[in-house]
């Protein structure tokens, strides 16, 4: 089909049709659901325990009686009152399963269902994370099999699987970055982060104790400024933080280099593994000199969302700073057992309660395990195939923040709208009422209007080919009849919301109503 | 084409086309090519029924504890968790969305951290709670990094019976902006083998501290003495941070009304299996002026053009997005399925149900600690008001008992020789609604023919 094909089609179509998702988000505005806390009944209640089996003593003199608690202001429902007010809210979800996600940087891509059946075996379920490692060595060897894996991966032999977030991975990497710096007797006090970066690596640098120091970027290669990131590294710079694919969806190709030059000064090259599904099965970072490395194993291996986590942010290090790694470590003995190592001197130390997210880490081990060595060459080849599909696509209908063969993900320019009235924010309002959830927006900041797609390796063609149909519509409708655009959305269960009053006039809880 | 890719192989060649190329190599000509396409030392994908067949197998190896007694307790608790829970989390609504970021298509996500903020705010009796953290270790890390911005301090004290695993992470969460973390001693092993508990900590406490972590119930099981320390912080302009016990929760009274300023909690017990320890969940309240410190997402109630009421993710002028290496934390993606289960949990037990769990997890280890009172060689190291977890001093080292206990197919207690050599004789045993009476006689057996 041609470009003007899709864009006659989509013309034609008019004002959008109920989605096919049949989906009741799309089916206009509804009624509020009441918070659950106005369901309650006094004296209702679902399940009930059974009865007490030992002798027992009076509450009065096992607790004093200013410690006890007086009123405990929790809802009094039924079960199918909690079941139903549950199954209504999730009605008011988008989701994978029922509808595409373009959002860049996020790699939402499908969850497969045997990774859930694997993740709710009894026998990885009721373990205790102090159970002795006699007792848990089928959830060991999952822990010790995946560092092997992610190992392999990134061509970074030292993992640790203990963050449970990609922010939590980058703060355990910076943390080792200072602590292997300590080691050698001197605390360094910069962080060299490009303008592109996700605000989490600033964050971390902050949270580990540096200053960030922002490097620019070539307005025409979407590159790192190479000239500007050698005028600023100098030997007080711990760490350069850098996300490959960048954020624009391109590779620096200058990455040897940037890692050479870093390692002449005994600066570290931190590799924010946010975009790693471009590389899984292309290239291993740790081919290229990069140092450390965290995988989002909710992105890259396929950890269902859950709507903000649980996800996965294991830290891969090169061999220099295994030492430095979060303790415990699993690893095998000589005798094929697997065991906690925690004598390990150099040690950041603990960064979660216990092993991490080990139910996650469950569904990342199944996913790679089925995929093998092949499925990963085609994971990371099928994601980039995808993403220049459907750039070219949608090339003859807009602007590309910069043109060129994109990795797994690329970003469009929004500001042509705006001389027809329209924002980059109008357009995602009205993506909506086409039935798919808007592409992530404003980011990365350095690309004003910035609209970015990433469609994954596990969308077909005809889901691009549908979803660059509404893209278009869209943007006809930009040119044709703003104010459609600008109102939208217009079939959700509300409309825009007015985001300044939640955060002058803040509501974050539900109270009684005073009698 | 393998894995879950649906793209055909003729699909494929006329992608390549509309993108003018002829092949999917020519898409990484900008990768080095000496290392493109890299030999992995990695097996040929499984089957799913290999998979299934491979991960059951493995799974079986491990000691389930539905199988065996456990009085294994020390931070990670098996509750029962009613069957609804699981059955509402698993729907792909909530399974398999985004963090809510486009509010019109996601009030269903919006709308349940709300409620589990409001949750939390009942449980703790604390004005505000944001989306959750990771957990109540990286929560305790959060709260002392907060305090310290709060007061532009340094100096952040913690109890010695806190949970030595928060302790450990909130000297790797301190460790980074070089926050000085003093440890202070909250009990005192005697000769004898007995346990007293230390409540004057006014020596510690000057105008240099930020704040100071307890722990209630603490990690021995314990009530703290908490009567007058808010107070005592208040006095020097320092914080009270307190670690709560949701389910205990149900019986004694809430941090708010003795003074917390932030109240940190594990919220992964009441909602789902032990899992190994993860995912977990970290509850996180504060006081109300306190808000803008806050790490973290934090849901609001709002309203449409038309009036219509929803929810927004709101005060994000906190975060790292629009902050960057100003924003209070570096935290985004937290874990909002988790809080959506122990967010079910609480609306499904009630106040009545959450006050049931707690009594019957107390009487069943007053009970246990009853009967092992009674065997020769063993004291039950509690002397003052503790809930539903004790320490016992046992005749031979905890590590030996834990060992025979095995050998008899019980999980024994914790080992608290592990932290502290005055303890090696300790033994710390937890029993919860979920553990059967036989199950108890059997223990107190089996520690009596030792």
């Amino acid at each position: 089909m041609t470009t003007t094909e899709h864009t006659e089609s989509a013309v034609h179509a008019g004002a959008p049709l109920r989605p096919a998702s049949g989906h009741s988000i799309f089916a206009g505005r509804q009624e509020g659901i009441p918070v659950v806390f106005e369901k309650s009944v006094k004296g209702r209640r679902a399940g009930k325990l059974p009865a007490l089996d030992v002798p027992t003593v009076d509450l009065d003199e096992i607790i004093p009686a200013g410690e006890r608690r007086q009123e405990l202001p929790l809802p009094e429902l039924s079960e199918l009152d909690v079941v139903r007010h549950f199954t209504r809210l999730s009605k008011r979800n988008y989701s994978i399963e029922s509808e595409f996600y373009p959002l860049g940087s996020c790699t939402m891509k499908y969850n497969p269902k045997i990774d859930e059946n694997v993740a709710a075996l009894p026998g990885f379920r009721n373990l205790h994370p102090l159970q002795p490692a006699s007792t848990v060595q089928g959830a060991l060897q999952v822990i010790h099999d995946i560092q092997r894996q992610l190992a392999e991966i990134t061509g970074l032999p030292g993992v640790s699987t203990q963050p449970v977030a990609g922010a939590h991975g980058e703060l355990t990497g910076i943390l080792m970055v200072r602590a292997a710096h300590l080691k050698q007797g001197r605390m360094r006090r910069k962080v060299l982060i490009p303008d592109s970066a996700h605000g989490t690596n600033p964050a971390t640098a902050a949270m580990a104790g540096y200053e960030s120091i922002t490097i620019g970027h070539d307005r025409i290669t979407g590159e790192l400024d190479f000239e500007d990131f050698k005028s600023k590294l100098d030997d007080d710079c711990a760490a350069i933080m850098i996300t490959l694919p960048n954020t624009l969806g391109l590779f620096e190709r200058r990455i040897e280099e940037i890692c050479r030059l870093a390692h002449e000064v005994g600066c570290f090259v931190y590799c924010d593994g946010a975009n790693l599904n471009a590389l899984v099965g292309q290239i291993r970072p740790g081919d290229l000199g990069v140092d450390l490395l965290h995988v989002n194993l909710h992105k890259t291996f396929a950890v269902p969302h859950g709507g903000g986590g649980p996800g996965g942010g294991a830290i891969c290090v090169a061999a220099a700073l295994e030492p430095f790694l979060p303790a415990p470590l699993v690893v095998q003995a000589p005798d094929g057992s697997f065991a906690y190592d925690a004598d390990r001197p150099d040690s950041i130390g603990r960064v979660h309660s216990y092993q991490g997210n080990f139910n996650a880490i469950l569904r990342s081990y199944a996913y790679i395990l089925q995929l093998g060595k092949e499925g990963l060459g085609d994971l990371g080849a099928n994601a980039v195939l995808n993403a220049n599909y459907m750039r070219a696509l949608l090339a003859d209908d807009f602007s590309f923040y910069v043109d060129r063969i994109c990795m797994h993900e690329f970003v469009l320019d929004g500001r042509p709208f705006k001389e027809f009235g329209v924002r980059t924010l109008d357009i995602a309002k009205r993506l909506i009422d086409h039935g798919y959830h808007p592409p992530t927006i404003y980011f990365p900041l350095i690309a004003p209007e910035a609209i970015m797609i990433e469609p994954t390796e596990t969308e077909s063609k005809e889901t691009m080919d549908a979803f660059a149909n509404a893209l278009i519509a869209v943007a006809h409708e930009a040119r044709t009849t703003p104010s459609v655009v600008q109102n939208a959305p217009h079939m959700t269960p509300v409309g825009r919301l007015d985001e300044v009053r939640a955060a002058r006039q803040p509501d974050l809880r539900w109270q009684a109503p005073v009698s | 084409m393998s894995g879950f890719i649906s793209t055909t192989p003729a699909q494929r060649d006329a992608m390549l086309s509309r993108i003018g190329v002829s092949t999917i190599d020519q898409l990484f000509e900008d990768l080095p090519s000496e290392h493109y396409r890299p030999d992995l030392d990695l097996p040929a994908g499984l089957s799913e029924l290999e998979t299934w067949q491979l991960l059951r197998k493995l799974s079986e190896t491990n000691f389930d504890l539905e199988r065996h007694p456990s009085f294994l307790g020390a931070g990670a608790y098996r509750h029962f968790v009613p069957a609804a829970i699981g059955h509402l989390i698993s729907r792909g609504e909530f399974l398999t969305s985004y963090t809510p970021y486009q509010p019109e298509v996601s009030q269903g996500t919006l709308q349940a951290v709300y409620e589990w903020q409001s949750i939390v705010c009942a449980l703790t009796g604390m004005d505000i709670s944001n989306a959750s953290v990771y957990d109540a270790g990286t929560g305790t890390g959060e709260a002392a990094r907060m305090a310290c911005a709060l007061t532009r301090r340094r100096r952040v004290l913690v109890l010695d019976t806190v949970n030595p695993r928060y302790r450990e992470v909130l000297a790797t969460y301190a460790s980074g902006p070089d926050i000085d973390v003093e440890t202070v001693s909250a009990f005192t092993a005697w000769p004898d083998g007995t346990l007293g508990r230390v409540t004057d900590f006014s020596s510690k406490i000057d105008d240099s501290v930020a704040c100071m972590i307890i722990q209630q119930p603490n990690f021995l099981g314990w009530m703290e003495q908490v009567e007058g320390l808010s107070e005592a912080l208040a006095s020097v302009g320092a914080i009270l941070v307190v670690i709560a016990d949701p389910v205990s929760l149900g019986v004694i009274r809430p941090p708010g009304a003795y003074g917390a300023g932030i109240v940190v909690g594990e919220g992964k017990w009441t909602g789902g299996p032990v899992d190994f320890g993860g995912p977990l969940v970290g509850m996180f309240a504060c006081r109300k002026d306190f808000v803008r410190q806050m790490p973290g997402r934090i849901v609001g109630s709002t309203i449409d053009g038309d009036g219509r009421k929803g929810y927004v993710l709101t005060l994000a002028t906190r975060e790292q997005h629009i902050r960057r290496e100003k924003a209070t934390s570096n935290i985004c993606t937290a874990e909002a399925l988790i809080a959506l289960a122990t967010t079910i949990y609480f609306c499904h037990l009630g106040p009545v149900g959450l006050r049931e769990v707690a009594e019957q997890s107390i009487q069943k280890a007053h009970y246990l600690a009853s009967r092992i009172s009674q065997l020769p060689g063993y004291t039950v190291q509690s002397t003052v008001p503790w809930l539903y977890e004790f320490p016992v001093h046992c005749p031979k080292p905890a590590s030996h008992v834990n060992e025979a206990l095995l050998r008899a197919g019980i999980i024994g207690g914790y080992d608290l020789g592990l932290e502290d050599p005055r303890l090696a004789h300790s033994l710390l045993l937890c029993c919860t609604e979920v553990t059967p009476r036989s199950d108890i006689d059997r223990l107190v057996d089996v520690l009596g023919s030792l």
